[in-house]
């Protein structure tokens, strides 16, 4: 009896342990999306430049800060679903690329729209061995329910990467795989990394546009 | 000559979308409405009215909304949710000045999203085709015959006096103001706004009617979703982990999942 419970507590020390030298290892997800956020929105409350609505320096801000944390080629893949094995290694590339730079221009619009909402990061549902969690996130506003931010994260090599955004239910590369699907249907994979290019450049040039004025 | 434009547009058949070349139309009529009138007067309402006083009106429109969002979460049978929704209702009234304070938020009542569309979902009715309703816009068969009863239910529609229409017409500027970055975000990221715009409603109302956790779809045609994960981890190392643990799996990669597991099994 006394032996049983001698073990249990070593087994749980043994744990404890192990916990503590995968946490040392990498900054846990729940963590990482927390701190990200927050130092974003800290950055966006101090620049008047990015209040009055300047499109570029929300970009760069998202470059600097968030991109880091994105898996592209998991996003792309799953936007692509049954066509993305049919892609060959330059075009996953090339697709991926123009993909990360509409999905940017995406993110950071909708930073831009932020307005001191509070947030609510709730607890994180994962055991330790876990390398594919969802991490929660709701966004406070006052007379409406709450929005729901959840993040798709996978552990990789070089810490946890986010491969899906769900706003409100709504999985932003889920959204991406009817309209994928349709452009490869009609104009071919080539044909879809063009319409990426066009849609780039065209938005690219509307922000020069705007911006000069 | 016509016919193959439009088969061009169109493609094969969405199973989702019976009725995609009328709904398309639908929604373009929509949408020049919204361009002509509703945008621009919910852009002069952002533009003109600061934005604590755009708080109050969203607020007291929310806290009418609250007694018939009530009523749903009774007919789902959550008791609990409904005595939330009219508590919120009693203290934002009152201590809240008729609404226009949202106080019980900040005493813990969660604000709730339920309409009779979502009822009917919970109690086993699936979308039917969707819908594109003039004005209304997005919807399904469904949700349809729920929002004739969410407007039948609605207290600002009861027939009378003059200042009800010039509520109704706050409330609708308000909720299209709220929407006016979504509406930029929607003509930035989509390739077609129609198609973008349908699968964003139907994968938004699935969330909604299970309250955010939607359990996992199983697609006949899975098979043909799946995207190519062998370089991330080992298909039957992957396929073990997501077969045990439900919640770490957005919802929506159920078709992956499917595979996966039928795969291991």
């Amino acid at each position: 009896m006394m032996l049983r419970s001698l073990r249990g507590l070593l087994t749980g020390i043994a744990l404890a342990a192990y916990a503590a030298a995968s946490a040392q290892a990498e900054v846990p997800p729940d963590v990482l999306v927390k701190t990200v956020t927050l130092e974003i929105v800290d950055i966006i409350a101090k620049d008047k430049d990015i209040q009055a609505g300047d499109k570029k320096k929300v970009i760069e801000l998202v470059e600097a800060k968030v991109l880091p944390h994105f898996s592209f080629p998991s996003m792309t893949a799953l936007a692509m679903g049954q066509n993305w094995p049919m892609a060959s290694a330059e075009q996953k590339k090339r697709l991926t690329e123009e993909f990360k730079s509409l999905l940017v221009r995406t993110y950071a619009s909708a930073l831009a729209a932020y307005s001191d909402q509070k947030f609510e990061f709730r607890p994180l549902h994962a055991r330790p061995t876990d390398t594919d969690v969802t991490v929660q996130v709701r966004v406070l506003q006052s007379g409406v329910q709450p929005i729901s931010i959840d993040y798709g994260m996978e552990k990789t090599a070089s810490g946890w990467k986010t491969y899906d955004v769900v706003v409100g239910g709504v999985s932003l590369v889920v959204n991406y795989r009817t309209e994928f699907r349709n452009q490869v249907r009609d104009v071919g994979v080539e044909g879809l990394i063009r319409e990426l290019q066009a849609k780039n450049r065209a938005l690219e040039s509307a922000d020069a546009a705007s911006g000069k004025k | 000559m016509g016919a193959a434009a439009g088969c061009a547009t169109i493609g094969e058949a969405d199973p989702r979308d019976p009725v995609e070349g009328l709904n398309r139309a639908v929604y373009a009529f929509n949408d020049g409405v919204d361009q002509v009138i509703a945008k621009p007067i919910a852009t002069a309402y952002v533009s003109v009215i600061p934005d604590p006083v755009r708080e109050r009106v969203r607020n007291f429109f929310g806290n009418i909304a609250d007694l018939l969002i009530g009523v749903n979460n009774l007919l789902q049978g959550k008791l609990g949710d409904a005595g939330n929704d009219w508590a919120r209702f009693l203290f934002n009234t009152t201590f809240g000045l008729f609404g226009i304070h949202d106080v019980a938020t900040e005493m813990g009542f969660e604000k709730h999203n339920e309409d009779f569309g979502q009822t009917f979902g919970r109690w086993g009715a699936g979308n039917g085709p969707y819908i594109v309703l003039p004005f209304l816009g997005p919807s399904t068969l469904r949700d349809a015959m729920g929002t004739v009863l969410d407007i039948r239910g609605d207290p600002l529609t009861r027939p009378g006096h003059g200042e009800r229409d010039a509520l109704i017409v706050l409330r609708l500027t308000s909720q299209r103001a709220d929407l006016l970055d979504a509406g930029t975000l929607l003509e930035e990221a989509a390739f077609d706004k129609y198609i973008f715009t349908r699968d964003a409603y139907l994968q938004r109302r699935r969330s909604l009617i299970y309250d955010g956790s939607p359990p996992r779809e199983r697609i006949p045609d899975a098979r043909l979703d799946l995207p190519d994960v062998s370089s991330r981890v080992p298909p039957v190392a992957q396929a073990r982990t997501l077969g045990t643990y439900a919640p770490r799996v957005p919802a929506n990669y159920e078709p992956v999942i499917a595979v996966l597991e039928g795969a291991q099994g």
